[in-house]
Order: structure tokens, then C-alpha cells, then sequence
């Protein structure tokens, strides 16, 4: 009897360390979760007195009240335009060739290796490497483009990496099942190491695209505005060829520079509008996080193997 | 999704071929520069595009005002703002791009010395005071009241101030100092100036400095302090009669644009510059700054009429009155 007891306490014990973990495990996950409830809430209440169709559709003003993101979202539309449309072709094709291409040898170790680490390069450098690359030697100027390719740099590596990772889970039976069909490196790819991985490569392009929306130093570094009180040319026009590039090359201001640049305002007012632009960014970040996990999911019931 | 490669490939190489030429065919007015002469040259750009009704377009960047020569002098803006005249270094770049400008006054930028609203032993301050808290030897040994003056308390004292890379600072400590940048490096410095509001709010024995319109906002919050005039001996506070008066000194100064040479054949510029003079009294008092006293904006609007370049300074220089800046022609 006194054995059972004995078992019987220690089980307890167990047990009492399984629910402690699973109390710290939970309080983790609270601390990140609650932190960014408290801010937005925070934003929130300082904020929502401010948004109304006026603050969409206003460029800024010296007057707080008056004053608008109308340049801001939508040069932050623009510019992540840009940047989606240079980075994802880029880096889905060098995350499929690293994988399924390039041979195992010390020279892609060294490529593997400085992708890993690009990722981890402060983002200010790439800045410095876009204003001496984009405006300087190739004369974009202080422009959309100049803005969309140094954030496209900046979050290559990252979509590379989220690439590679989305491929690789792809059991080595499907190629080889391929190939034995006859298929070509190309087919094989096109048919099937592509389609299974979409849910991953468009996880990590969502949140290589929700970093870049809320990045700062790069944009000032290659000179994005602070007032600017018209929009760029429209991309679509009434008359032939119907679309332009003009835009590419317009002056422009980012939602995070707004911000930034009416938190140091001394007026209240502006903190406020500050705070409520804060939420608008936030809420696109968000989205795109929502899109992204939705995407997946819907891509991952594609799949049958 | 193979639409979309291709389509981003054409987009890049469009905008290859495109040359900023294109551009050019907006009439734009480019300016960057301080942060401070900021607030007063957004205000300007907003009614004159309101006025021009979009027919002119203004861009207005803070680079700071040392980040803002550097792109005038390589003929990339048209307008720099500067919250401290242009220094000798920079004046050589120009020179060596030659790029020519017009030095304008636009306002008047007040430092405020400010103490938390607890703080009852300072009735006033003397340069000397704020030498002794703020000169390169004080870092590590000033860090008490009762070491500036016998009779202020033994307390800790926490000093706060504008971020090192700011005109501010500059301006701070060349007239204090007596040199420009020097200063102890051992107090709290930040870019943003509600930092300072903050800190100084929430701290006995906090002091620091910082521009007289973050104290038009935080009235409640901070003590303002009184400071001794060199010339009379006596304490004053910084106030719009004050500052235009000469009296609040050496803390208050002149703000600037400098104007492009070449740019003022285009008419968007010389308009916004005359708009600039003409309206810059309202204007610069609505952003909390303080106007130019009387005819200074005529005078200046003369200067650029008559296309006077260069500028009356000879490095930084502190305690110089508007009034003295027409007394002698600028040079380049």
C-alpha cells in the first residue's frame, strides 16, 4: 500500500511540473499578445477621434486638425508596389534554383550562407547602398522606384529564405515520381515543386511586404519627403497607351515618415493624428498577416498527395 | 503569378527608358533642410499651393540643416532651410559645385532653459551656470545642484537637452560653450524633443534646453527659467517681445532659407520666395515661432529682388540681431 502511495505522489509531482509549463508556456505567449493588444488599444484611444473620410483624402496641413495621409498611403501603396513587383520574381527564382538547381559545392555554400546573413543587415545599409546605386549612379533620383527597389533588397533574402524552406518540405518521392514519368527539371518544377509550395513562398512574401510597410531608415535615406501636398501621376489614364510610368519616378512620403514626423511636432494635435496613422498601418500589416494565413490555408487543402 | 514576373520586369524596364526629364516638366519647388525652420516652411508651402491652386508644386524634406546643405550645394534642392547660418566648410563645398545662394532670415527661434514645476531654489540662470552644467570638464564631476551654486540644494542634477546632431545644439553650445559641438556627452540628448518634455516633467531634478514652442505646449507641465542677459545683468524670460527686442539673449536666434542662384530664373521659385516674404510674419507666428520684428521681411524681399548673394556671416556667430544682418552686403 505504502508503494502506491509512493506512485501516487509522484504523479502528482508530474503533473504539477506538466501544468507549470504549460502556465509558462501560456504567459509567453500572453506577454507578446498582450503587449500588442495594450499598444493598439493605446493607439486606439488616442486615434479614433481623428479617423474619418477627411483624414484619407487630406494631404498635411500646419493646422492638426486639418491635416491628412492622402500623400502617405498613398506613396506606402506605391512603393510596396514596387518592392512586390521586383523582390518576388527575384527571390522565388533564386530561392527555386538554390534548390532544385545549383549543385552542392563550396561556392553555394557561400551564397547560402551570405543570404542568411543579408537577412540579418541592418536595414539603414540598405539605404546607404540605394542612395549610391538608385540615385547616384543609375539616376532614379529621389524617387517611388528608388524607395520600392531598396525596400525589395532589403527583404529579398528573407522571401529567399521562406522559399527555400516552403520548397524543401516537399518530399523527395513527388520529384522523384516525376522523373519517372519522364518529366523534365523544368516540368517537374513548373508542375508540381511550385503549386505544392505556394502556401509557404506566399507566407513569406507577406511578411517580407509587412516588414517593408513599416521601415523607415531606408526611405529617408534615399529622401522621401515630409510635406508633400500632391500625388504622384496616375498609373492609369483615359487616353492611349492607357497605363504610365511616370509615377515610378515621382517624389513621394511613407506612412512611418508621417508619423514620425508628427510625433516630434510640439502640438498635441499632431500626436493624435500621429497615433491614429499609427493604427491605419497597423491595421495594414495585420491584413496583409490575415491574407497571408488565409492563403495558406487555402493553398494547403489544394495539395493532395 | 507568371503574369506578375512579367509584368514587373516590364514595369523595371519602362522605367529604364524613362529619364527624369519627364519629370521636369512639373513645375516643382524642391527644399529640404532643418527641422526646425520646418514647421515655417510647411506652413508656407501649404497656402502658397493653395493660392497657385496646384499649379506649383512644393516638396519640403528635414535632412537637418547640415544634411540639407549638402544636397543644396550639390544643386539638388532648390531651397534649403537652416537653423544656423551656413558654415565655413560648407560655403567651400558650394563653392566647389558652384552653386551661389540668397541668405533670407525667416523667424526667430527661442531657446527655452526649462526646470520641472517642483523645482523652487532657481530663480534665474547665468551663462556661466550653464557653462559650468554643460562644458566638456563637467562630464562626470557636475552632477549635483549644490556644485553649480552654493546655495541650490544637494541634490542630484539630471541635465537634458537637444539631440546632438540638431542646429539647436549647435547653436546651444557655441553660446554657451563658446564652441560649436562641445559639449559633456554624459546627459540625456534626443532628436525628439517630447522626449525632453517628458523627461524633464517627470524629474525634480531635471534641466535642459530646447525650443520655446514645445513650452507653448507643455505650459502645465514645465517651469520655464529666467535667463541672465550678459550685456545688462538682468534675468528674462523668453518671450515674443524678448526675443524681438534683443533683450533674451545670447538664447535666441535668427532661422534661414538660402535660395539656389540658378533657381531664381525659375518663376515657380522667385514666386514662392516673394509668397515666403510676404506671408511669413502670419504664417511663422501661427507654428508657434516668433515673427521678424517690423520691416525686416520688406528688407529681405529687397535682398532677394536685387539678387544679393552670399551671406553676412563669417562662421557661427551668436547674439547678432536681425536688424545688423542688412547692414552689411553679403558675399559668397
Amino acid at each position: 500500500m505504502k508503494n502506491m502511495e509512493d506512485i501516487k505522489s509522484k504523479i502528482a509531482k508530474r503533473k504539477i511540473f506538466n501544468n507549470i509549463f504549460a502556465i509558462i508556456g501560456l504567459l509567453s505567449t500572453m506577454v507578446g499578445l498582450a503587449l500588442l493588444v495594450t499598444l493598439f488599444i493605446d493607439l486606439a484611444i488616442d486615434g479614433t477621434p481623428r479617423l474619418s473620410y477627411k483624414f484619407f483624402t487630406s494631404f498635411p496641413s500646419r493646422f492638426p486638425d486639418e491635416a491628412g495621409i492622402l500623400s502617405a498611403w498613398v506613396g506606402t501603396c506605391l512603393v510596396m508596389l514596387v518592392t512586390a513587383s521586383a523582390a518576388i520574381p527575384i527571390g522565388i527564382g533564386a530561392g527555386i534554383y538554390l534548390e532544385e538547381y545549383a549543385r552542392k559545392n563550396w561556392f553555394t555554400s557561400i551564397i547560402e550562407i551570405n543570404i542568411n546573413n543579408l537577412a540579418g543587415v541592418p536595414s539603414i545599409i540598405y539605404g546607404l547602398l540605394a542612395l549610391g546605386l538608385f540615385v547616384y549612379f543609375f539616376n532614379f533620383g529621389e524617387s517611388i522606384l528608388t524607395a520600392g527597389l531598396a525596400l525589395a533588397l532589403l527583404i529579398l533574402p528573407m522571401i529567399i529564405m521562406a522559399v527555400r524552406e516552403a520548397i524543401r518540405a516537399i518530399p523527395n518521392s513527388i520529384r522523384e515520381a516525376s522523373y519517372a514519368l519522364g518529366s523534365t527539371k523544368w516540368q517537374t518544377v513548373r508542375n508540381h515543386i511550385i503549386p505544392y509550395s505556394t502556401g509557404g513562398i506566399l507566407t513569406g512574401i507577406i511578411i517580407g511586404l509587412s516588414r517593408a510597410i513599416g521601415e523607415t531608415a531606408p526611405i529617408i535615406t534615399v529622401g522621401a519627403l515630409t510635406f508633400i501636398a500632391f500625388l504622384p501621376p496616375s498609373p492609369v489614364s483615359g487616353e492611349f497607351p492607357f497605363i504610365n510610368f511616370k509615377w515610378l519616378l515621382a517624389p513621394f512620403t511613407v506612412m512611418p515618415i508621417q508619423m514620425f514626423s508628427w510625433v516630434s511636432r510640439p502640438q498635441q494635435g499632431f500626436h493624435l493624428n500621429a497615433a491614429a496613422a499609427g493604427m491605419i498601418l497597423l491595421v495594414m500589416t495585420l491584413a496583409m498577416n490575415a491574407i497571408a494565413i488565409y492563403l495558406r490555408y487555402k493553398f494547403r487543402k489544394k495539395v493532395k498527395w | 503569378m507568371f503574369k506578375k514576373v512579367f509584368s514587373g520586369i516590364v514595369a523595371a524596364a519602362m522605367a529604364m527608358t524613362l529619364t527624369n526629364a519627364a519629370m521636369a516638366a512639373d513645375k516643382i519647388v524642391k527644399i529640404d533642410g532643418s527641422s526646425t525652420v520646418y514647421p515655417v516652411t510647411e506652413a508656407v508651402a501649404e497656402e502658397f499651393q493653395k493660392a497657385k491652386k496646384g499649379a506649383i508644386k512644393v516638396t519640403v524634406g528635414i535632412s537637418g540643416t547640415g544634411g540639407g546643405f549638402k544636397k543644396f550645394c550639390r544643386g539638388e534642392t532648390d531651397i534649403s532651410n537652416a537653423s544656423r547660418p551656413i558654415l565655413d566648410q560648407e560655403r567651400k563645398l558650394c563653392k566647389e559645385n558652384g552653386i551661389e545662394y540668397i541668405e533670407l532670415p525667416v523667424a526667430y527661434d527661442g531657446m527655452a532653459i526649462m526646470v520641472n514645476p517642483a523645482n523652487t531654489w532657481v530663480k534665474s540662470v547665468t551663462v556661466a551656470d550653464l557653462k559650468k552644467m554643460y562644458e566638456p570638464a563637467a562630464q562626470g564631476k557636475i552632477t549635483r545642484w549644490n556644485q553649480v551654486r552654493p546655495e541650490w540644494p544637494d541634490a542630484p542634477l539630471r541635465l537634458y537637452g537637444a539631440g546632438v546632431d540638431s542646429g539647436t545644439f549647435d547653436y546651444f553650445t557655441e553660446a554657451i560653450v563658446g564652441k560649436a559641438k562641445s559639449s559633456r556627452g554624459d546627459f540625456t540628448s534626443s532628436e525628439d524633443d517630447n522626449v525632453l518634455v517628458q523627461g524633464i516633467a517627470t524629474d525634480k531634478y531635471a534641466l535642459g534646453f530646447f525650443g520655446v514652442a514645445y513650452y507653448e505646449e507643455n505650459k502645465d507641465k514645465l517651469k520655464l527659467v529666467p535667463v541672465v542677459n550678459p550685456h545688462t545683468g538682468k534675468p528674462v524670460l523668453p518671450s515674443e517681445q524678448t526675443v524681438k527686442d534683443g533683450s533674451y539673449q545670447p538664447l535666441s536666434r535668427p532661422i534661414f532659407i538660402y535660395i539656389n542662384y540658378k533657381s531664381i530664373d525659375k518663376p515657380e521659385v522667385k514666386e514662392f520666395v516673394e509668397f515666403y516674404m510676404k506671408n511669413g510674419a502670419k504664417l511663422s507666428k501661427q507654428v508657434g515661432y516668433i515673427p521678424l520684428p517690423g520691416d525686416i521681411y520688406k528688407k529681405s524681399l529687397e535682398r532677394f529682388n536685387k539678387k544679393e548673394k552670399g551671406t553676412v556671416f563669417h562662421g557661427a556667430e551668436v547674439g547678432i540681431k536681425v536688424e545688423d544682418l542688412f547692414k552689411t552686403k553679403p558675399e559668397m
